[in-house]
């Protein structure tokens, strides 16, 4: 019982935080559209707007409620958000929530695989690292995750689409689906199909920092006390790795996979720019090229949560592989700057360690 | 240490030596990167529509695009105007961290939990989400450009400031200064900002890459600098068109070398660290 109210306890705690969090987000976003020099009508008027008048100018701004002062409007508006109506888009001219809806499935489909791929070989090719410190197994590999930390997400895309779509032909050069065939008769291989560069783009370039901070870990852990009384009583370095080690690198690997969404959604940003695959990230980019206000505060509020989200869910896991991370957070409710914060201490691992580089 | 006596004429043995060579090279080619970009300017915007699609060859080592403009010339410009932002963006959101930094360590209380929550929040929203959200604000171009990603740059950074900050702030010598009467600002002056100015310096330089990249990817989503322009992520969003018919050195050539610039700075960055690491003698 006890544990169950502190586990309740906690859940609120996170909500409230949400919350807070979003009433913030929104907040400023709000007030930085507002400051856009952009004009809203000219904006969803387009290329006719030649073809209206002043009067039709101020109906449609009378009736968006441009004149009335942004206080008001604001007010208006998360009213509106807090009842779950986000608006309608325009460019897309739809409620902006079936937009996000829709096109975040197409999304996650994407950002899963590429999550899962990097995690798994960001994971084993940071623990190969560190098997191997100092060998040439390892300075191949951390070479390869430093370049890729700094390499443009959308070129490494342009390279793979180059030479696996064009030049060897092996996958489509574009979109979610075949093209010119009906929705009904798009089966789960052919998007699979669709969906095996993009994912490997953003998978390739999100590796680096996994690789790196389990390279770290894992040579941290290897020359632990433990590890040398396990290596004293005479077990293989097979051994070694996956009973006394594996687990101490897996706590620092899953928070960084965790923590990375909001990098991987930009990343997601690009890639599904390279690829004119139509997920979220391409609406964002639609949006904000075609002025499309009540959608861009969609987004942003949606990735807030998100991102939130995912670092919870680290959190979360993360104390299930670390029981002392478990006793923290049942002391310290809040997690203290500087001491509690988790993200903290894996960003800035030492002098030796790399710094991340990520502008997915 | 035996071995480094008895071999006294060896001068680039150890690694300190090596990395400050390393460091040296790879400002002097940034810096010539810069140069050649400002000679380039010219010849990046010269048309000559006899040379047009021309694969890399002797007289056009990256080729040339649709309008037959050099690549190289292209490439070069738009490097230097990467460096430009990159260094714009770097000195202002290095600026805006060391001002929250000190704020919050040396009024503490309110203020710090002000500047942790603002932290917070800018970390909330994807980089590029917020780089998206405030460049459309501020009405696209590359004014808009550089202004957002110079103003989203700073919470990382503030981050490590903010506690190294609070290391300082709490120390025995701090405490003691206090006791003797001395004010905030006699304690800022004397006690953190000869603690702070080597994390801040390469906090700086590793600002960089990041603000590169960036600049690099809202223009390649067109939401950047000014089309016209020459800007990596332009001539790679350009090149996207003429993929498909096999002009593969549009894209790969002008990536590669944004890649190699951000290595290079990187290197700096963190070779710049280790060698202020007192720790790092031993390297």
């Amino acid at each position: 019982m006890d544990l169950l109210t502190r586990a309740g306890q906690a859940l609120a705690g996170r909500l409230v935080r949400l919350v807070l969090l979003l009433a913030a987000v929104a907040t400023a976003s709000f007030a930085l559209m507002v400051h856009s020099p952009v004009d809203p009508v000219d904006a969803y008027v387009g290329g006719d707007i030649a073809a209206i008048g002043p009067e039709q100018r101020a109906q449609i701004a009378e009736r968006w409620g441009l004149d009335d002062p942004p206080l008001e409007r604001f007010a208006t508006w998360l009213g509106n958000v807090a009842q779950g109506d986000l608006g309608r888009s325009l460019s897309f001219n739809q409620p902006v929530t079936e937009v996000i809806g829709e096109r975040f499935l197409t999304s996650l489909a994407l950002m899963a695989t590429a999550w899962l791929l990097s995690g798994v070989f960001g994971f084993s090719l940071g623990v190969l690292a560190g098997m191997r410190q100092g060998r040439f197994t390892d300075r191949v590999v951390t070479w390869w995750a430093y370049t890729l930390a700094s390499a443009p997400t959308f070129w490494v895309g342009l390279l793979l689409l180059y030479v696996f779509s064009v030049s060897l032909g092996w996958t489509p050069v574009c979109c979610a689906v075949p093209v010119g065939v009906l929705a009904d008769d798009v089966t789960l291989l052919d998007r699979l199909h669709h969906l095996l560069l993009p994912a490997l783009t953003l998978s390739v370039v999100g590796v680096a920092p996994v690789v790196l901070h389990t390279r770290y870990a894992v040579i941290e852990a290897m020359a632990s006390d433990h590890v040398t009384f396990a290596r004293a009583q005479g077990e293989s370095t097979r051994g070694v790795v996956v009973h006394h080690v594996l687990r101490n690198a897996a706590a620092p690997a899953v928070l960084l996979q965790f923590a990375s969404l909001g990098e991987l959604f930009g990343g997601s940003v690009l890639a599904e720019q390279v690829f004119s695959y139509p997920g979220l990230g391409a609406a964002t980019t639609t949006a904000a090229l075609g002025q499309d206000v009540p959608l861009l505060l969609g987004i942003a509020l949606f990735t807030t949560v998100f991102v939130f989200v995912g670092n919870q869910l680290g959190d979360l896991v993360h104390a299930r592989l670390d029981p002392r991370v478990a006793q923290e957070l049942g002391r310290a409710r809040r997690p203290r700057w500087g001491r509690g914060e988790p993200g903290e201490p894996l960003l800035d691992p030492g002098p030796l360690a790399p710094e991340r580089v990520g502008a997915r | 240490m035996t071995a480094v006596l008895e071999r006294p004429g060896r001068r680039f043995a150890d690694r300190r030596s090596r990395t400050l060579a390393w460091v040296g090279l790879s400002v002097l080619v940034v810096l010539g990167v810069v140069v050649a970009g400002g000679l380039a300017a010219d010849a990046a915007q010269t048309t000559s529509l006899t040379d047009r699609n021309l694969g890399p060859s002797a007289s056009h080592w990256f080729g040339t695009d649709r309008l037959g403009r050099d690549m190289l010339a292209r490439t070069l410009a738009g490097l230097r105007l990467s460096l430009v932002v990159g260094v714009a963006a770097a000195v202002v959101s290095a600026a805006i961290a060391l001002a929250l930094a000190c704020s919050a360590a040396v009024f503490g209380g309110v203020v710090d939990r002000a500047v942790g929550w603002l932290v917070d929040l800018f970390l909330a929203l994807p980089h590029l989400v917020l780089l998206i959200l405030v460049a459309f604000a501020l009405g696209g171009g590359t004014g808009a450009v550089v202004a957002a990603v110079a103003l989203t740059h700073w919470p990382t950074l503030t981050r490590v400031l903010r506690g190294r900050a609070r290391e300082v702030m709490s120390s025995d010598y701090v405490a003691i200064s206090r006791q003797q009467g001395h004010g905030r600002g006699w304690i800022a002056r004397r006690h953190l900002a000869g603690h702070l100015t080597g994390h801040f310096l390469v906090g700086t330089v590793l600002l960089f890459p990041h603000a590169i990249l960036h600049e690099a990817a809202l223009s390649f989503l067109g939401l950047g600098v000014d089309p016209g322009e020459p800007s990596i992520g332009i001539l790679l969003a350009e090149s996207m068109r003429h993929l498909t018919a096999g002009a593969w050195w549009l894209a790969v050539l002008p990536g590669l070398c944004l890649l190699v610039v951000v290595t290079l700075v990187d290197t700096i960055g963190s070779s710049s660290r280790a060698l202020l690491d007192p720790r790092s003698h031993h390297l």
